[in-house]
């Protein structure tokens, strides 16, 4: 079995339901004859023809909104943005139509919508083109929020999201598009929304993250279990509704959480997931809750960029900080 | 040195059929044969405004909640309905009752929405229909979706959008008409230049002669017509739709009406147009006109405006008595639609809701 990129993955997943369901369209700017700009449609409009692979003009909003009125005539639409930090114009119809169409018909109207969109930096690209901007989207109920951190999982998880009755925001983390190769079964197998991934396990400390952050993440587990320190690593998968199930057990059996995410700190997800399991868990903890995450800040051009995404060393330096209180 | 010359030139056409007497200015389509059609048509209007009346009185004694009228566009509501064809697919703004009458909308429906319960937008007859849009244009991109998804599916059916004249200032109308006009999307858009975008009036809105030309930039036809004329709506409309349906694109409709009402029933209109402004608008509403037309071909008399009213009446009685004895929903409402099925977070928080709610009774 040949190892394959996410993005590759993301394109096996894009041709597999396609080829299983006809009611799947893709749609959105230069994904057709271009391919998409990372690639992630390429050949799909040359196998599924130009009906089902099509080049959007260049409106956000006018994608997001068209998804709607397709997925409501009974297509799935999945729509391709072409970077995170231009999900703003497409918001308007995510929040006030997307994420409450079922609610507000009760039940008569659905939006089976998978919108894709790169998520995060560290791809030295320009301004507006490595925001994270999970937070906004969790915060909307009647989305479901999904960000794949390897290829098996993007695999997966777009096939659960496209299979999916709701709408479904798939943040795809720019620098594992191309990070490593990995085997993927194209086997048509989803892997479940809704539940969080245990990468590694531990029983000091647990860290919570997704995205691209899994990568140091894992990192940092494996450079303090030089020093004896045992690290649960948990890949959030889905980020609403999140699975708080997994993240609670883990927090008992550790008495610790490490919070790690790229975006911005001040109403970030991991302050939900924070007062949740202070809600949940507080008399299991050892020791207060950290978070690493990305500073207050405008998302800096990129030769600051490494400089704003949380790295290793401050992983590293949480976790020892939890573990000495 | 340098040349000029013209490379584009445009027209917008302006058509009517009837004069504000209801005297044909020319001759009319031929479907205006069809008495129990013109009948129909103009029984629905008195329905709508029978509706209508109640609706607002029903908000000034606190029995609905906020509710947009829809006086003085009865011709456009009920012509546009009336042209479409029942797998179409409507998209409307919030104050199209005569359209959703004539697609078999319930008046039960309507009140439930505006008096605060999500099942009013069930729609029973008419599935495939968006519910009430209220985010201004934001239904444009739905109908140029709906279009697409019946584009490539390549069936005989168009979607039929309505935006009123404050809408063509939003970014989603351009946005939406332009993908209809590139893909030639079976789309008809009907601009309802009410005149008035709650207080800013049109001459405000746009420095655009017309709101129809706004079409030509996006490569669409485009026409004007009365809107007061239930027969020019219905025959412009109808020409669009078949045009549509059959293949040959969009189309974008302006029709010219006026906003009798209030912009909502929270609105006071004194504050920013004139009394003459208004008396001269009544002059020319669609019902009277049309009734003066179905008169003047023996089509209509006393007798049947009178039996007319009456049933319409009883029929708006009752469904008010229904509205009115209709408990709300319980809170499980709130979160049974919001996923497919119901996550355990809102699961615990459902049942925290049901608890409150008990304990309030």
């Amino acid at each position: 079995m040949a190892k394959m990129t996410m993005v590759e993955a993301i394109n096996m997943a894009h041709a597999w339901e396609m080829a299983h369901d006809s009611s799947v369209v893709v749609l959105g700017e230069d994904v057709g004859t271009n391919g998409g700009v990372f690639r992630a449609t390429v050949g799909l409009q040359q196998r599924f023809g130009k009906a089902r692979v099509q080049d959007t003009p260049l409106a956000e909003g006018l994608i997001a909104g068209t998804a709607i009125g397709m997925a409501a005539q009974g297509l799935k639409p999945v729509a391709e943005i072409q970077f995170m930090g231009f999900i703003y114009p497409a918001l308007d119809q995510i929040a006030s139509h997307m994420a409450r169409l079922r609610n507000r018909t009760r039940g008569r109207l659905t939006c089976p919508v998978v919108l894709r969109m790169p998520h995060g930096g560290g791809i030295h690209a320009p301004e507006h083109h490595s925001e994270s901007l999970e937070a906004l989207l969790c915060h909307h109920p009647g989305l479901r929020v999904v960000c794949p951190s390897s290829p098996a999982r993007a695999y997966g998880l777009l096939l659960a999201a496209i299979r999916d009755p709701d709408p479904v925001m798939f943040l795809e983390p720019v620098r594992l598009y191309r990070f490593a190769r990995q085997e993927v079964p194209d086997d048509g197998q989803a892997l479940p929304l809704g539940c969080c991934f245990v990468l590694r396990e531990g029983s000091d400390v647990t860290i919570v993250t997704w995205g691209a952050m899994t990568v140091d993440s894992l990192k940092a587990a494996e450079q303090l279990a030089a020093d004896g320190v045992s690290c649960e690593v948990i890949d959030a998968g889905t980020l609403a509704p999140i699975d708080f199930d997994t993240i609670l057990d883990s927090v008992v059996k550790t008495g610790r959480l490490v919070i790690v995410h790229e975006a911005p700190r001040t109403c970030g997800l991991g302050a939900e997931i924070a007062a949740t399991v202070t809600e949940q868990a507080l008399y299991d903890l050892l020791a207060p809750i950290r978070r690493v995450t990305g500073y207050d800040t405008i998302m800096p051009l990129y030769r600051l960029e490494h400089d704003y995404i949380p790295g290793v060393a401050r992983i590293v330096d949480s976790v020892r900080t939890t573990l000495a209180e | 040195m340098s040349q000029q010359q013209i490379v584009a030139q445009f027209e917008i056409p302006y058509r009517a059929c009837l004069d504000g007497d209801g005297v044909p200015l020319g001759a009319l389509p031929a479907w205006v044969e069809d008495a129990e059609l013109l009948r129909r048509m103009y029984r629905m209007m008195v329905r709508a405004r029978t509706f209508d009346t109640k609706a607002v009185n029903l908000q000034r004694t606190g029995k609905l909640g906020t509710y947009p009228s829809c006086l003085g566009h009865e011709a456009t509501h009920v012509g546009v309905g009336a042209a479409m064809h029942a797998d179409d697919v409507l998209f409307t703004v919030y104050r199209e009752i005569g359209t959703k009458f004539w697609r078999g909308v319930e008046m039960l429906d309507i009140l439930l929405y505006w008096g605060g319960d999500e099942r009013g937008t069930r729609y029973q007859q008419s599935p495939q229909d968006f519910p009430f849009c209220v985010p201004i244009g934001s239904q444009m991109p739905h109908a140029a979706g709906a279009a697409l998804a019946i584009q490539i599916r390549d069936q005989r059916r168009c979607a039929v959008a309505f935006i009123g004249d404050g809408g063509t200032s939003q970014g989603a109308f351009y946005e939406a008409i332009n993908f209809a006009g590139v893909r030639s999307l079976p789309l008809v858009c009907v601009i309802v230049n009410n005149r008035w975008a709650i207080s800013v009036p049109v001459v405000a809105q746009t420095a655009a002669q017309t709101l129809a030309q706004k079409a030509i930039a996006a490569g669409i036809p485009a026409l004007q017509i009365d809107g007061n004329d239930l027969l020019v709506v219905r025959d412009a409309i109808g020409d669009a739709v078949e045009r549509a349906r059959a293949g040959g694109g969009p189309t974008i409709i302006e029709a010219l009406t006026y906003r009798l009402s209030d912009h909502t029933t929270s609105d006071d209109a004194t504050r920013y147009r004139s009394a003459e402004e208004l008396a001269a608008a009544h002059r020319l509403e669609p019902i009277a006109r049309m009734r003066k037309f179905l008169q003047s071909r023996g089509l209509w008399d006393q007798a049947n405006e009178d039996s007319l009213k009456a049933a319409c009446s009883e029929e708006v009685d009752t469904a008010v008595k229904q509205y009115l004895a209709t408990p709300k929903q319980s809170t499980d409402a709130m979160f049974d639609y919001v996923y497919a099925q119901l996550t355990p977070a809102l699961r615990a928080q459902r049942d925290e809701a049901r608890r409150y709610a008990a304990l309030a009774h």
